[in-house]
């Protein structure tokens, strides 16, 4: 006679001991109610640790050589334009060299650390600031500024968002697999994109030529 | 480009080679490779192996001395607008990823690398060898690297490329046009590399679709029978074939222009006899 067969003889046979077969019986569901909640807990723990920790996992955050109040040269020159410019064969110069810099920052205009910062260690060596660029794309795109800015009349702000209102510059999050910024890939990991700045994916790139020129157009309009 | 850009003429950039002209120099070969970023490798005489955009031919007319004669045949990609020219061009219609597609606005086949995951299917369909595969990838020796080109993008190991008739060469001048508010380029704005290399002149690029153009000048394309060339001395590799090249071949002599194509014996006599037109 196995084990289980003189569990169950004992049982059937002992009517006496109903009461503690009942309470081998709310044992049992309660057991069950503390696996059911420990498989929540634990799918919420993983679930939220892995939606905070992922990003952090796959991103590395860094931070640019020094703070780059936007809102304030804005203020000074009026425009983008004035720094962000088209060089004269048409093509956009994106941010500026050092050299654009010094024809204001010849010496010290105002009072930031920041900007004794850069006087110390870039104006006045001449030296190049090693600025991450959040909307850099990869190899294989052209885009041409020309062709959205001077000929199709848009603005800055469509595509790169409220950049020219921030006071300091948010930390540059490169992508650890692809080496791109998270710009391109959007905040949201749901995808979700609320503006029209939220990402810069070929997906975003030929939703708008759809819906403004009728065609997504071929692919060596923006490959090269 | 707004609704109403789009509906402008197209562009169907074309390129017109004089064979008598072609010394068989190589330049435009040379040229065509530090313009595109084309990798090399140590031993390039394994023509199965090296990647070559344009590449020179050498036809001979088979006969013995004293009347040997050869020719020189540069062969870029085609940029065939398929048959009836609707843009099925042979590489284009078997491609599983839309790697390739056809340019309808400028009638330029594009191959893009970053999408081509390397099956080269194309390479079996063109007709022309015009495509290459990337069997290693590239390595530029020591300092050469920058050298390269920032405006064409590095091909990597397991791609397919070709020529892009130097399409950069276009976006820069269709940039520099749209900045200075001109809605279209000049036609010596965009030349290939090879065209500007070619110390015999004897390369010419232009918009096919364009009467003011030389291209079209020279070879006559009739736009009512897929731009085939009026001019009797003008032909396209395997005409027969209706793959509808945009690279048109001139020559003077009648044995090089038999060449251009594949005929049974006595084919090109009967042909010939209708001003060097087909029957059809």
């Amino acid at each position: 006679m196995n084990e289980l067969e003189e569990k169950t003889e004992d049982v059937s046979m002992d009517a006496v001991e109903d009461g503690q077969k009942e309470e081998q019986k709310a044992e049992g569901d309660s057991g069950l109610g503390m696996g059911v909640l420990f498989f929540l807990v634990a799918f919420v723990v993983c679930f939220l640790s892995c939606w905070l920790l992922f990003p952090k996992v796959l991103y590395s955050e860094k931070s640019q050589p020094f703070n780059f109040n936007h809102r304030l040269h804005v203020e000074e020159t009026g425009d983008c334009e004035s720094c962000h410019s088209f060089r004269d064969d048409g093509s956009f110069a994106g941010i500026p060299k050092i050299s654009k810099c010094l024809e204001c920052h010849d010496e010290q205009q105002g009072d930031t650390k920041d900007e004794a910062f850069f006087i110390k260690n870039y104006a006045s060596k001449d030296k190049e600031v090693p600025w991450f660029i959040y909307s850099k794309q990869p190899d294989c795109v052209f885009f041409s500024h020309a062709a959205h800015v001077k000929a199709a009349g848009m603005d800055c702000k469509t595509c790169h968002g409220d950049i020219g209102d921030s006071t300091k510059c948010k930390p540059y999050e490169e992508n650890r697999i692809t080496g791109y910024s998270r710009d391109i890939w959007g905040k949201s990991i749901w995808g979700i994109k609320k503006h029209s700045w939220d990402r810069m994916k070929m997906d975003d790139c030929a939703q708008c030529h759809e819906k403004e020129t009728g065609e997504k157009g071929s692919c060596f309009q923006c490959h090269k | 480009m707004t609704k109403e850009q789009n509906k402008r003429k197209k562009h169907v950039f074309g390129m017109v080679i004089d064979l008598d002209k072609c010394t068989g120099c190589g330049s435009c070969m040379v040229a065509c490779m530090s313009e595109n970023n084309v990798p090399f490798r140590e031993d390039e005489s394994d023509k199965k192996r090296s990647i070559t955009w344009m590449r020179v031919y050498k036809l001979t007319n088979g006969k013995s001395f004293p009347d040997t004669e050869i020719c020189y045949l540069p062969r870029p990609c085609m940029h065939c607008g398929g048959h009836g020219d609707h843009g099925h061009s042979p590489c284009v219609s078997v491609c599983p990823v839309n790697a390739t597609r056809y340019g309808y606005d400028t009638g330029i086949v594009s191959q893009i690398y970053t999408r081509c995951f390397g099956c080269r299917y194309c390479m079996a369909a063109c007709p022309y060898h015009a495509r290459y595969f990337n069997w290693w990838d590239p390595k530029w020796p020591g300092e050469m690297e920058k050298y390269l080109s920032p405006n064409v993008s590095p091909r990597m190991r397991g791609v397919v490329e070709k020529c892009s008739f130097c399409y950069q060469r276009y976006q820069a001048a269709r940039d520099k046009a749209l900045y200075e508010g001109r809605d279209e380029i000049e036609e010596n704005e965009y030349q290939t590399a090879c065209t500007e290399a070619c110390p015999a002149g004897a390369i010419t690029f232009g918009d096919l679709n364009n009467p003011d153009h030389m291209v079209y000048k020279m070879v006559q394309p009739d736009p009512h029978h897929t731009r085939k060339p009026l001019n009797p001395k003008a032909f396209r590799l395997l005409e027969r074939l209706e793959t509808n090249p945009k690279v048109y071949y001139i020559s003077e002599r009648e044995w090089v222009r038999k060449a251009g194509d594949n005929y049974i014996k006595g084919e090109w006599e009967k042909l010939n006899k209708n001003h060097g037109k087909s029957d059809e």
